[in-house]
């Protein structure tokens, strides 16, 4: 009989050896187009972020960045946190972050060019060191990339590896060439998702906004 | 692919190689027909082997649930003596404590009985010492005086002084004795206050003994059931049994009861708690994920359930844990106050906590307003605050209740369990014969089938046989004849 509880009691210290913080936290690094016209848009873009903000629960991280002539850099990051445990410190961090981004919509000046792929490039960066369980990055943009001379982005060469990554495009705009030929806008779409596709991650597109709830949901 | 379509199929791939199937179909009749022997004895024995080895498995599940039933009552009756003894005990204690109460001052109500009896004794006796009735000669004076006096005046004044000297002392005499039997008088009516406490005392006697007689009445009855249960009789198990089927359903509603008021429990303090656990921090068992904050809001739960059980236990309602309840008086009123401590200690955390909650609640929700862009404070009731603080008070101590319900219900389960085993062998039993037996026909009725199929070589074989039978017959007359 001592046996018996022995190994009973083992057993449910074995069973629970892996008690440890859950990998099942999400991590959302939202890039935000920042050129030309599109600042217009930045409205709708706070909308998405505080609809994050009311979603991710304690020990999620969330982080806003723009999208700029040049994006691949830690500067271009607007804000970033990872919620405390604590419910009350995650609702005051929560609040700050908030404040942030208002702050920065109000006074965001339009950039001259669009490197998209810097922005994907950092928001991966950020995402592998933060190690959440579900990995989002959020593309708020037209997913029309325009470099500055001189900078290269050639995905081909660069080790890009996104396996678990949810990349989702948020409010793709139609452009004024769109309107007369639709298959650029198509094209621009295929081309981005093949480039996720390709690499191992899962592409969405969401453009109703009114369908924000779908945004976290896994494929 | 339907039934239909799978029949029509069928049907159509008969049709396709009827040839075929018709000299399957003799040939296996052919083959049935020469191992008819072979086969009736094959389905005999194979039937036989599978009736005989369901018997026997029959036999034996009917053997366990007599040992079952056995071990049932051993441990019923051993549950029920428990229980007698207890209350048996329990009577006891009462006589002892009226004992104690209203005949431990006894010796002193004796005593003042007696002296009170001494007191009415001496003035009984006081009150009998009459005053001596009026001297006989009086009577010869008065005869005196009655004489003639013929005339002499000196015999006539003499008789009348002597008249005059006895009636002064007549009457002298007369009041001395009045004044006596008045003392006599005040004296019994002194008596009566003594009377009335002695008669007093005795009606308070009287009603103790008569409520100890009630006790050795109630003792008494006891006594029967227990030597009823001692000696294992039929009606004590049948009158065990339904009072434990009673208390396992009695105790789990009320147990259910107690579960639901743990879930509410729970609900009130596992939000609160992960404020300082931590939300996003979980712990795995085997394949299920537990949230820390609800594993330690349960261990909170379950721990004001452990206070309540040593509560009780260390208060002697219920009897789980032997130890708590063999500890000496002392001892034991030091857990009771500890386990109490400690309770009140956890209703206030969880009072605490659900204040907690509500303020998490409020702050999400003003967060949530300010996000969707809403402006103002919104009017806030104190009512569900305080509603979930006194709750969060009370739970904890309802739930120490838990025990009592718990240590019937554990009571109860073992003869349930041991009833449902024992219903469940002679289902076993009863299914495993009839399905023997059915074995057992369906051998009779499968070699009856086996003739069926072969019907055709076989009224060939009777036919065959029974024209030799009338050619023997024939045979037979001619060489009669």
């Amino acid at each position: 009989m001592k046996k018996i509880i022995i190994i009973f009691i083992l057993g449910i210290l074995f069973s629970l050896h892996g008690c440890t913080d859950t990998p099942t936290t999400i991590g959302v690094y939202m890039l935000m187009d920042t050129s030309g016209t599109y600042t217009k848009q930045l409205e709708q873009a706070k909308r998405i972020i505080n609809y994050l903000l009311g979603t991710l629960n304690p020990g999620d991280t969330l982080a806003v960045a723009r999208i700029d002539s040049g994006s691949f850099s830690e500067k271009d990051i607007i804000a970033k946190a990872t919620f405390d445990q604590r419910p009350s410190v995650a609702v005051k961090q929560k609040r700050v972050f908030e404040k942030t981004v208002s702050d920065f919509i109000t006074s965001v000046k339009g950039s001259a060019h669009t490197d998209i792929t810097g922005g994907l490039l950092q928001a991966v960066e950020y995402l592998e060191e933060a190690k959440p369980g579900k990995k989002y990055v959020l593309i708020f943009s037209d997913l029309e990339e325009d470099l500055e001379e001189g900078h290269t982005r050639d995905l081909n060469k660069i080790d890009l590896d996104l396996n678990g990554y949810n990349i989702i495009a948020l409010n793709v705009t139609k452009l004024l060439p769109d309107q007369a030929n639709p298959q650029k806008y198509y094209d621009r779409l295929n081309m981005w998702e093949e480039i996720v596709t390709k690499r191992g991650g899962n592409w969405r597109k969401i453009n109703d906004l009114d369908r924000l709830t779908t945004i976290l949901e896994e494929e | 692919m339907t039934w239909s379509e799978l029949i029509m199929s069928w049907a159509e791939w008969l049709y396709a190689n009827w040839q075929f199937v018709v000299c399957g179909i003799v040939v296996a009749v052919l083959v049935l027909y020469g191992a008819r022997k072979q086969g009736h004895e094959l389905i005999r024995s194979l039937c036989r082997v599978m009736s005989d080895g369901l018997r026997l498995m029959a036999k034996s599940a009917l053997l366990a649930e007599q040992r079952v039933s056995a071990r049932n009552k051993e441990v019923l009756i051993n549950a029920g003596k428990e229980s007698v003894e207890r209350v048996i005990e329990r009577e006891f204690h009462r006589v002892d404590a009226v004992v104690k109460r209203d005949l431990g001052g006894f010796p002193v109500l004796q005593r003042a009985m007696a002296e009170q009896v001494s007191l009415i004794d001496e003035d009984y006796q006081a009150s009998s010492e009459l005053a001596p009735p009026p001297p006989e000669w009086l009577k010869a004076v008065e005869g005196v005086a009655k004489l003639p006096s013929k005339g002499d005046s000196s015999v006539l004044n003499i008789l009348k002084e002597i008249h005059k000297t006895t009636t002064q002392q007549y009457k002298n005499i007369m009041a001395e004795y009045q004044r006596a039997v008045g003392i006599h008088h005040a004296k019994l009516n002194k008596l009566l206050p003594y009377w009335r406490k002695v008669t007093q005392t005795l009606d308070e006697v009287g009603k103790t003994i008569t409520g100890i007689h009630e006790r050795a009445r109630i003792i008494d009855n006891r006594m029967e059931e227990y030597e009823q249960i001692r000696s294992k009789t039929d009606t004590a198990e049948r009158m065990l049994t339904s009072s434990s089927l009673t208390q396992f359903f009695i105790s789990g509603f009320a147990l259910i009861i107690a579960i639901l008021g743990a879930y509410i429990n729970f609900h009130l303090i596992a939000e609160p708690m992960s404020e300082m656990v931590g939300a996003g921090k979980f712990m795995n068992l085997w394949f299920i994920k537990f949230r820390i904050a609800d594993v330690a809001a349960m261990v909170i739960i379950m721990v004001e359930v452990a206070m309540g059980l040593y509560l009780m236990e260390a208060l002697r309602i219920t009897k789980l844990f032997p130890v708590i309840g063999h500890m000496d008086d002392r001892m034991r009123y030091r857990m009771i106050w500890i386990t109490l401590s400690f309770l009140f200690i956890l209703a206030g955390i969880e009072s605490a906590l659900a204040f907690l909650r509500d303020q998490i609640a409020a702050d999400r929700q003003a967060l949530i307003k300010s996000l969707g862009g809403e402006t103002g404070v919104s009017q806030v009731s104190w009512i569900p605050l305080v509603g979930q603080m006194v709750m969060g008070f009370i739970l904890p101590f309802a739930l120490a209740f838990v025990a009592i319900p718990l240590e019937s219900f554990v009571a109860s389960l073992r003869t349930v369990i041991g009833k449902g085993f024992s219903a469940f062998l002679r289902c076993l039993a009863f299914c495993l014969r009839l399905v023997g037996n059915i074995i057992r026909h369906l051998g009779v009725f499968l070699i009856n089938l086996y003739d069926v199929i072969i019907f055709l070589p076989l009224w060939i074989e009777d036919l065959i046989k029974g024209k030799k039978k009338d050619i023997e017959k024939t045979e037979i007359k001619q060489e009669v004849f």
